[in-house]
């Protein structure tokens, strides 16, 4: 399962670049950072400034006055911040409506895929039908089919069910999850029997033990597979672009790069400012859920 | 991991014939949700996909047969050639270069270091995979702007000349690789991170007691450990980025040229730009096949080169 507990302490394990074997703890005081060291903290630091950097530059531009954005030398820090570049994108394209649209698509999809593959998950971990091993594979399988070669028809299938340009043709293709399936059956088969049967001795059906016993107990892998939903769709480009027509559909990558377009590299603050307030939702959950993106992230190599 | 689906729950039981019945019907309400939407949009699109491939069809009038003629033109079209191409170049560049700054860099972790400081590196690397991917390419593709892009600005400083990274098409080539890896490699590095904190430290001691340091101790002991993770990692690293499409649409849009066009970016543009719905079906099973091939692959290789505990 997920072996995600981070040995974030002490760990001693010497690294591979520690040149100093078999060295007995006495000596540690007064050991000199060897040449070794000294590299690897410069290997990090840099590799820590080049993934920074362009998140860096990026909210300092959107905050320099539009005429300026583009002017050399570029800036990295906001100093003097100016918030013109934001009234401006305002203006320019319906921010309002993008961010409407990126939630309202971003957490049905979150909310559907929470609720199907709880229901789905626990069936495959916790009742007895027939062809469950071979359901399940089923289910598994469609992970290997990109999106892409499905797009075609699917494109087709919308427009028969009347839902070409709607935000529906966005949101109902995206429910059935198998990667959440997968997640939720892992997590049901983690709990333990015991309180099956307990409740089954009280006389509660299998409806019962699974809406009042499971069901609170699998909050957290819920939580998961919405969090790993939402990080995917509000971050989604490609069906989009493809399914949505008019721009009172966009949802908010898709503005973006139109709002791109169309400005060209006129007032790059003005585009930036876009870009950093479509990050917004994803910082927040960087920083409030990222232990549980993290989970779900690797939940799939791990199992 | 273990299927527990068998082993004795309902020892205490109410007439268990009736409740295994209930406990189907259950099911079956449990599973419809998904699997009526796979089937309407998973498993319907693929068979459409099938047939797609064997027709030539423009949405407007009726679809006409054409046999592998899809599939001959993918072979003799220039355009699709070029992008299969590049698509698998971009593959193995990005992948290669993906896998090694992520090895790298988990492997720097496990040094001795301040646990703040790991929090905060780890954070770091991680903090890319949660912007979109065309939001990433929007703005690099200012920063690498030829005029006033903050790239050459830097490179202005070592006394480098300015690089036409959007215009040339080597150059935008390797944009193109950059940015996918600049967002992607935390992926990687996570998994890696993982595999790397779970080896038991008496190893790494009794490799020091045996005189086995540095590479050798790496090569020898922590790559064998890891190797598992290495599979797994390198085929879902592949598999991505045999998809590749936000980063070239927006920073490139395929040119110059056709130099960053990909096998999606191909597939897109066939479908929905020249309504050329069946060719767009027959490259979409051509990297399905692919896709296919790398994970049997995966398969094959675990037998005999992973070493497992």
């Amino acid at each position: 399962m997920s072996s995600q507990t981070l040995q974030t302490g002490t760990g001693k394990h010497s690294g591979p670049t520690t040149g100093t074997p078999a060295t007995r703890k006495p000596y540690r005081n007064r050991r000199l950072p060897a040449a070794g060291t000294v590299g690897r903290y410069a290997a990090l630091a840099v590799a820590a400034a080049l993934t920074l950097g362009p998140v860096m530059w990026t909210l300092s531009t959107s905050l320099r006055t539009p005429s300026e954005s583009f002017n050399l030398p570029p800036s990295f820090l906001p100093i003097n911040p100016d918030f013109t570049a934001y009234q401006e994108v305002f203006k320019q394209i319906n921010v309002s409506l993008l961010v409407l649209n990126s939630a309202l698509v971003t957490g049905l999809i979150a909310l559907g895929q929470m609720a199907s593959a709880t229901l789905a998950g626990y069936a495959f971990a916790r009742l007895d039908f027939r062809g469950k091993k071979a359901i399940f594979s089923l289910v598994l399988a469609t992970m290997m089919v990109p999106v892409q070669v499905t797009i075609v028809p699917v494109f087709m299938l919308i427009r028969g069910m009347g839902l070409s340009d709607t935000l529906l043709a966005l949101i109902l293709p995206a429910i059935p999850t198998a990667f959440g399936t997968f997640l939720m059956r892992q997590y049901f088969l983690g709990l333990p029997n015991d309180f099956a049967e307990a409740a089954a001795l009280d006389g509660a059906g299998p409806w019962r033990i699974f809406r009042s016993v499971y069901v609170p107990l699998a909050v957290p892998g819920m939580a998961i597979v919405g969090i790993l939903a939402f990080n995917f769709h509000w971050n989604e480009f490609f069906r989009p672009l493809i399914l949505t027509i008019s721009e009172q559909n966009f949802t908010l990558p898709l503005g973006l790069v139109t709002l791109q377009g169309n400005l060209g590299t006129g007032s790059i603050s003005v585009v930036l400012a876009g870009v950093i307030l479509s990050m917004l939702p994803a910082l927040v959950v960087f920083i409030f859920g990222q232990r549980t993106l993290r989970e779900g992230l690797t939940a799939g190599a791990s199992k | 991991m273990t299927t527990t689906s068998t082993v004795p729950r309902q020892s205490v039981k109410p007439p268990a014939a009736r409740r295994s019945f209930v406990e189907r019907w259950l099911a079956m309400f449990f599973l419809a949700p998904t699997l009526l939407g796979m089937a309407l949009f998973t498993f319907l699109p693929i068979i459409g996909s099938l047939v797609l491939a064997f027709f030539r069809w423009d949405i407007i009038s009726a679809p006409q047969f054409v046999g592998f003629a899809n599939f001959a033109s993918l072979a003799q079209d220039p355009t699709v050639r070029v992008s299969f191409l590049n698509t698998i170049v971009f593959v193995i560049v990005a992948v290669v270069l993906q896998l090694g700054i992520a090895l790298s860099l988990a492997s720097m972790l496990q040094a001795r270091m301040p646990s703040w400081l790991r929090v905060f590196l780890r954070s770091t690397f991680f903090f890319p995979l949660v912007l979109s991917a065309a939001s990433v390419s929007i703005f690099m593709r200012y920063m690498f702007n030829e005029q006033f892009g903050v790239v050459n600005w830097l490179l202005s400083l070592v006394g480098i000349p300015a690089v036409p990274w959007l215009t040339s098409p080597a150059a935008s080539a390797a944009v193109v690789v950059l940015v996918y890896v600049w967002q992607n490699f935390g992926f990687s590095f996570l998994l890696f991170l993982g595999a790397l904190t779970n080896i038991p430290k008496e190893l790494h001691e009794a490799a020091n007691l045996d005189g086995a340091t540095g590479w050798k101790q790496f090569s020898n002991v922590t790559l064998p450990l890891i190797s598992p993770t290495v599979l797994v990692a390198s085929v879902m690293a592949i598999i991505s980025a045999l998809q590749v499409f936000d980063q070239p649409y927006v920073l490139t849009n395929g040119g110059p040229g056709d130099s960053t066009r990909t096998a999606v970016m191909v597939i897109f543009e066939s479908a929905f730009q020249q309504l050329e719905f069946g060719e767009a079906s027959a490259i979409g099973l051509v990297l399905t096949v692919l896709i296919l091939a790398v994970t049997a692959l995966q398969f094959r290789l675990s037998r005999r080169f992973v070493f497992y505990q």
